[in-house]
């Protein structure tokens, strides 16, 4: 019989499957989004926005707005008191409008209403002049087209030269990609409400991915102090990169602090298209140079990043696409120049995956075509010039932490095949590319396998000086956890849950709501918030175990040292007759511990984009299976298979979750996902228009391998998962769907005219100075 | 009409033009999108929203499936989601792998990429199941 005295184990700690904290009110549709709060008494806000992608502004009159009933508020430039703009990493973006317009759907003015319908009527009644101009769209004239902003058109120009930039090799290969602009597409849209206090402050509940990157903004920008502003998070209903940058929040503040009201505001889903970034459309050329036995020579690329009206995270987006495109192989020889370029087009920024998904279909496609070229296996390729440990990546770094590319290639290619021919049963329609409705015929429809392999960095790189902070108290055997750290439907809930019952030895761990009364977390992006916010939480959490062994040693009268805690059992290094319970031995105690938890630093790149700038790497592969109707271009996906390498697994099902949910935008940006914009101009804004994966247009994905080596440096050698999953799902399935018809179909997402009406089976001749599209 | 004036916001407003299926809610028995049917025509029907579910707090069954099988992330699909299964489990017992995935192909989820949500109800079904034999 199990002596429960003394196992000493503690329950849902790290590891195991603990259930997430907020599970049981998200069912009952009891847990609090952004969109579902309340105020007594409050307003509405609505945001009047350009219709152009580039004009002149010369009036505004909002005499006709003013006199809407029921109108308490409106707003434009001239009303904002502190900095005219704000911006994640260079303040380059108007709060509101003054002069001129940039994009489609750039805010000129804020209405605060007492109905929301009220506020959308008057915002329409505001009578603005425009003088529309030709709009910058063709991110490969940005460069050396007259200026469309103070700052320039050019967000950054990196270039990596790393080794002999003369060397050559008999075997090369080139190609022309493009990617198109993906949407986060979270199903939550920006909402938030904002409170005015009587002190002249100011409490705002947003959805948001980083709390303090919230309040530098508003602060500066409404100019307010930080200790006068609090900054809440209201239920995310999802981010994937859309909340990094400020949508709504100044918004709310000034048109709260404006009216002395509670103002709440709620974009519906077409507002959200052009109310957040989206993911960069890229352009990029490639050459990869081999040896006939297929080892990599040379990687020649240009990215062309279109970052859109303003800067947003387009410098990093740039960095992470060029210090990872040449995929994780060993290449001694790089030069490489990204360009990250303003137009009139929508701003562009963060998404899951964060630049290296864009290069990942170009490097990947590369490897297959050098494949072909030389007359390899792609597989056999990719194992030959896979990086490891030890290996440098192309910006000079040596590798020091995990980075078994081989083992998850060769994992994820050897899964077990996909036993297809008897997928289609009995003639079922739905399971014919394009399903019921559609006309695919048996005959016509082609399978084909697809692989390929993409890596990132965790958390942030280039020397900034990463952080996250964490609060953990404990009184009678209960943990209460405070941190900043923003919940998006990851998990880090459970997982600080688990983190703190393990390092205390105790069941219950409560989680105080975050917000900005506590120190930065710093943002949930990047993969960096198990790593980052889990390192904090474990730190505060270790410093009040070791001061409650403290405590009780001195009531023991022995040696501090002589205390260790076994799981949820402290005992006596030395005398087995002291094994006091966690709960018992905190009985009347009240320790409560604050750190600041810092990842190892970082470096900048250099003139030659060479330097430590990494902390670490995420990897992972994908194989797919697909039918393709050749005749009507339609497309099913019909296996995928992943491997991945994740250091240690804190929480399997929370994983797997993430495996599962990363791997579906990378397949939705490869096969239908894109923001269609024509002269600047969006024609795509809803959910009608702008398709996202439904459970028809997915299989189970099977997980080949998840490789646990643990990261050094790392709490528990964990380290975040999220995005890896973006990456190469996407890619493996644009090669399955090359392989199935023939076609180079060097553009995603791949369209079902690139296959039907394609006038050649045979790949395209791919030139630098070609337009493709 | 539900989320703001009746206070019932466990139907969600994602597109608010009936592609997401995060507002499902039965109407006479019948899975509907709240944000398709005008108010007028519901007047003197049986309206079940997913608040109804666990009107004690206990989850039902499929509720409590979502939650056990890793279903939930960000949760802003999981009421629509959750609504839609309790229909088809109704409606078909035990339904297929296909017919479960065209039965959840009217809601949109961004976080999970369906593969737990098709578990929780694959659990559910396993569960009834399990219970029905238990009692005979």
């Amino acid at each position: 019989m199990t002596d429960t005295t003394t196992r000493g184990r503690t329950a849902q700690g790290v590891g195991v499957d603990a259930p997430r904290p907020d599970g049981g009110p998200k069912v009952q549709g009891r847990f609090a989004y952004s969109s579902d709060l309340f105020a007594e008494g409050m307003l509405w806000g609505h945001t009047l926005r350009s219709p152009h992608a580039s004009a002149r502004i010369t009036s505004i009159d909002i005499g006709p707005a003013l006199r809407v009933g029921g109108v308490y508020a409106v707003l434009t430039a001239d009303d904002v008191p502190g900095a005219a703009t704000y911006g994640l990493e260079s303040p380059d973006q108007p709060v509101l409008a003054r002069d001129v317009v940039r994009f489609q759907g750039e805010p000129v003015a804020i209405v605060a209403a007492d109905h929301p319908e009220t506020a959308r009527r008057a915002a329409a009644a505001i009578r603005v002049s425009y003088q529309p101009t030709t709009p910058l769209v063709d991110s490969r004239a940005a460069a050396d087209a007259p200026p469309i902003h103070p700052d320039g058109n050019v967000f950054r120009h990196l270039v990596i030269r790393h080794g002999d930039l003369d060397a050559a090799a008999p075997v090369t290969v080139e190609g022309t990609y493009e990617v198109g602009m993906q949407d986060q597409a979270p199903l939550g849209t920006e909402a938030g409400l904002a409170i005015p206090r009587e002190d002249g402050g100011l409490d705002l509940f947003v959805s948001t991915q980083a709390l303090h990157n919230d309040l530098d903004q508003v602060c500066a920008c409404v100019g307010l102090p930080a200790d006068m502003v609090r900054i809440h998070l209201a239920g995310v209903g999802g981010a994937f990169g859309a909340r990094e940058d400020v949508s709504l929040q100044i918004h709310l503040a000034l048109l709260a602090l404006h009216t002395g009201r509670p103002v709440k505001m709620v974009y519906d889903r077409e507002e959200s298209f052009f109310g957040h970034v989206h993911r960069h459309p890229v352009r990029m050329w490639y050459r990869h140079s081999a040896e006939r036995d297929g080892t990599l020579v040379k990687v020649e690329a240009k990215l062309l990043f279109d970052g859109g009206a303003y800067a947003s995270t387009s410098a990093s987006v740039l960095a992470n696409a060029s210090c990872f495109a040449a995929g994780p192989y060993r290449v001694p020889n790089v030069h490489i120049d990204g360009w990250a370029l303003r137009t009139n087009n929508p701003p562009c920024g963060a998404m899951r995956g964060f630049g290296a998904v864009q290069t990942c279909f170009g490097h990947e496609a590369q490897m297959d075509a050098l494949a072909a070229a030389l007359g390899l296996d792609p597989i056999a390729l990719r194992l030959h010039n896979a990086l490891a440990t030890g290996d440098r990546l192309i910006t000079g770094q040596i590798i020091t932490g995990a980075a078994p590319v081989a083992e998850v290639i060769r994992t994820c290619a050897a899964a077990p095949g996909f036993d297809g021919d008897h997928d289609r049963g009995d003639g079922d329609l739905m399971a014919l590319p394009g399903g019921a409705g559609r006309t695919a015929q048996d005959g016509d429809v082609r399978r084909a396998i697809g692989f390929a392999v993409g890596f990132k960095n965790i958390a942030f790189s280039e020397g900034f000086d990463d952080y996250s902070t964490a609060r953990v108290r404990l009184a009678d055997g209960v943990a209460t956890v405070t941190c900043a750290c923003v919940e998006v439907g990851q998990g880090f809930v459970t997982l600080a849950q688990q983190i703190t019952r393990e390092a205390l030895g105790v069941d219950t761990v409560v989680l105080n709501p975050a917000d900005t009364s506590i120190g930065s977390a710093g943002s949930s992006s990047a993969s960096r918030q198990s790593w980052l916010s889990g390192g904090a939480v474990l730190a505060a959490a270790e410093a009040v175990r070791d001061r409650l062994l403290a405590q009780v040693a001195e009531g023991l009268g022995i040696e501090a040292g002589g205390l260790v805690l076994h799981g949820d059992r402290v005992r006596s290094t030395t005398d087995p007759a002291v094994d006091i319970g966690v709960m018992d031995a905190s009985a009347g105690v009240v320790i409560e511990e604050t750190v600041e938890y810092h990842h190892a630093p970082t470096e900048p790149l250099d003139e030659n984009g060479q330097g430590n700038a990494h902390l670490a790497l995420s990897i992972a592969a994908h194989r797919a299976v697909v039918d393709v109707d050749i005749d009507l271009g339609l497309i099913r996906l019909v296996d995928l298979v992943t491997s991945q390498e994740v250091g240690k697994i804190l929480n399997p099902t929370q994983l797997l979750g993430q495996l599962e949910g990363g791997a579906a935008q990378g397949v939705g940006l490869a096969l239908m996902e894109e923001i269609v914009v024509t002269d600047g101009l969006v024609r795509n804004p809803s959910f009608t228009d702008y398709l996202i994966p439904t459970a028809l247009d997915l299989p189970d994905l099977r997980v080949a391998a998840i490789i646990e080596e643990a990261e050094p440096g790392a709490p528990f050698g964990a380290k975040g998962a999220g995005e890896a999953p973006t990456i190469s799902s996407g890619p493996a399935v644009a090669a399955a769907v090359r392989a199935a018809t023939g076609l180079a179909l060097p553009r995603v997402p791949i369209h079902p005219d690139d296959i039907a009406l394609a006038t050649s089976s045979e790949p395209d001749g791919l030139d630098p100075q070609d337009d493709q599209r | 009409m539900l989320r703001e004036r009746l206070g019932l916001p466990g139907a969600k407003n994602a597109c608010e033009e009936g592609e997401c299926g995060s507002c499902s809610v039965t109407v006479d028995g019948t899975l509907v999108c709240s944000c398709l049917v005008l108010s007028a025509t519901a007047v003197g029907r049986d309206i079940v929203t997913v608040e109804a579910l666990a009107p004690d707090g206990i989850l039902s069954d499929v509720q409590q499936a979502f939650v056990d099988a890793g279903a939930v992330q960000c949760g802003f699909c999981t009421p629509g989601l959750v609504m839609a299964a309790r229909d088809l489990l109704a409606r078909s017992p035990q339904p297929d792998e296909l017919e479960i995935r065209e039965a959840i192909s009217g809601n949109l989820c961004r976080c999970t990429g369906y593969g737990r949500v098709m578990e929780a109800i694959r659990v559910t079904i396993g569960r009834r199941g399990a219970q029905a034999a238990g009692a005979s």
